[in-house]
């Protein structure tokens, strides 16, 4: 008998440990969203601002754009505000805001206190939009293309280096 | 046993904590038995291992009230779970699909396990023939010599020997 059939175990135990290092690398809070590549879903939510617009998918064409899920009860919102105030300001990017389960007097609260980097602000009072979006937690950034197609997905607080490395590299692409 | 009764009893009517509202019941039996067979299936997305039947998280109760406003609309089974599977993917699913990503998941074990069944098939076979093997054969005249010393009693340092050097017939 080969002496060789002897390593088989040992080596499936390798291929075990590797299997199992990789998935100890991964985030597990960090979900791919269901709905990457498809078109965003169809919603229409009123303002959070009185003299504000709202957000619906129709607004969500003709351009590159981020939809940030945010809250003014979530404090790793108020985390990354200030990279959201530098992407709307210095790099130009539109971007739009759904207030997650939020009062929208806080919402405004918010807004005036850090600075508003919002085109259109849609309030989801209860939450059933963000369900639509597949959103589990505020905050969390999609980016959507020219023809309404959702194209990333960031789950939680935006970080300098996830700009510079996933969302302006992507939105430069996707503005081409 | 006095004592023995009412712990008996404490620990079988003790109804597990569920995390269903009254509020979010609906009226319907039928519908809400249907409903709580959905939400066993799907993964709270914030308390990943729990079930949204077995989550406090405010997300999960908005799925819980999700699944029933859709059966109460006349979705089936099926299409209320689809719904939530739409947006949520493969994760919110407590029991996930059979796909190539999921075959080492759904395969695995019983793969390992006729793996090391078939190991040790091959193992207690292969043992069975080497005594089958040294059983039959008869002693050679050297063996034969060997026992019959042994039998007999021997002297203290042939005894000495062998016990160190059992394989090594030219020491006796």
């Amino acid at each position: 008998m080969p002496r060789l059939i002897l390593f088989v175990p040992f080596a499936l135990f390798l291929v075990l440990v590797g299997y199992f290092a990789v998935g100890l690398t991964r985030d597990p809070s960090e979900l791919p969203s269901a709905l990457i590549d498809q078109p965003v879903p169809q919603f229409e939510l009123p303002p959070v601002q009185e003299n504000g617009q709202g957000l619906a998918t129709a607004d969500l064409k003709g351009g590159v754009q981020l939809v940030n899920v945010f809250a003014s009860w979530c404090a790793p919102c108020r985390i990354e505000h200030p990279l959201l105030m530098r992407l709307a300001k210095e790099e130009g990017v539109t971007i739009h805001g759904i207030a997650y389960k939020d009062k929208p007097q806080d919402s405004q609260r918010f807004l005036a206190q850090l600075g508003n980097p919002y085109q259109r602000i849609g309030a989801d009072l209860d939450g059933r939009i963000g369900i639509e979006w597949g959103v589990y937690g505020v905050p969390e950034t999609y980016i959507v293309d020219a023809e309404g197609r959702i194209r990333y997905r960031h789950v939680g607080p935006l970080m300098p280096f996830d700009l510079d490395e996933k969302i302006l590299p992507l939105i430069r692409e996707l503005q081409k | 046993m006095k004592r023995l009764i009412p712990l008996l009893l404490a620990l079988t009517l003790a109804a597990p904590a569920l995390a269903v509202m009254p509020d979010e019941r609906l009226a319907d039996p039928a519908l809400e038995a249907r409903a709580r067979e959905i939400s066993k299936e799907l993964r709270c997305l914030v308390c990943q291992n729990q079930s949204i039947d077995d989550s406090n998280a405010p997300l999960a109760r908005d799925l819980r009230v999700l699944v029933r406003e859709r059966l109460t609309a006349g979705d089936s089974n099926e299409e209320a779970l689809d719904y939530i599977h739409a947006r949520y993917g493969d994760f919110v699913l407590l029991r996930p699909p059979v796909k190539p990503e999921t075959w080492a998941l759904w395969f695995g074990p019983a793969v390992v396990l006729v793996l090391a069944g078939a190991g040790s098939a091959f193992y207690l076979h292969r043992r069975r023939r080497e005594v089958e093997t040294t059983a039959a054969a008869p002693l050679t005249a050297d063996e034969e010599r060997r026992l019959e010393a042994m039998m007999a009693g021997g002297d203290d340092e042939n005894n000495r020997g062998h016990a160190g050097n059992t394989g090594d017939t030219a020491r006796l």
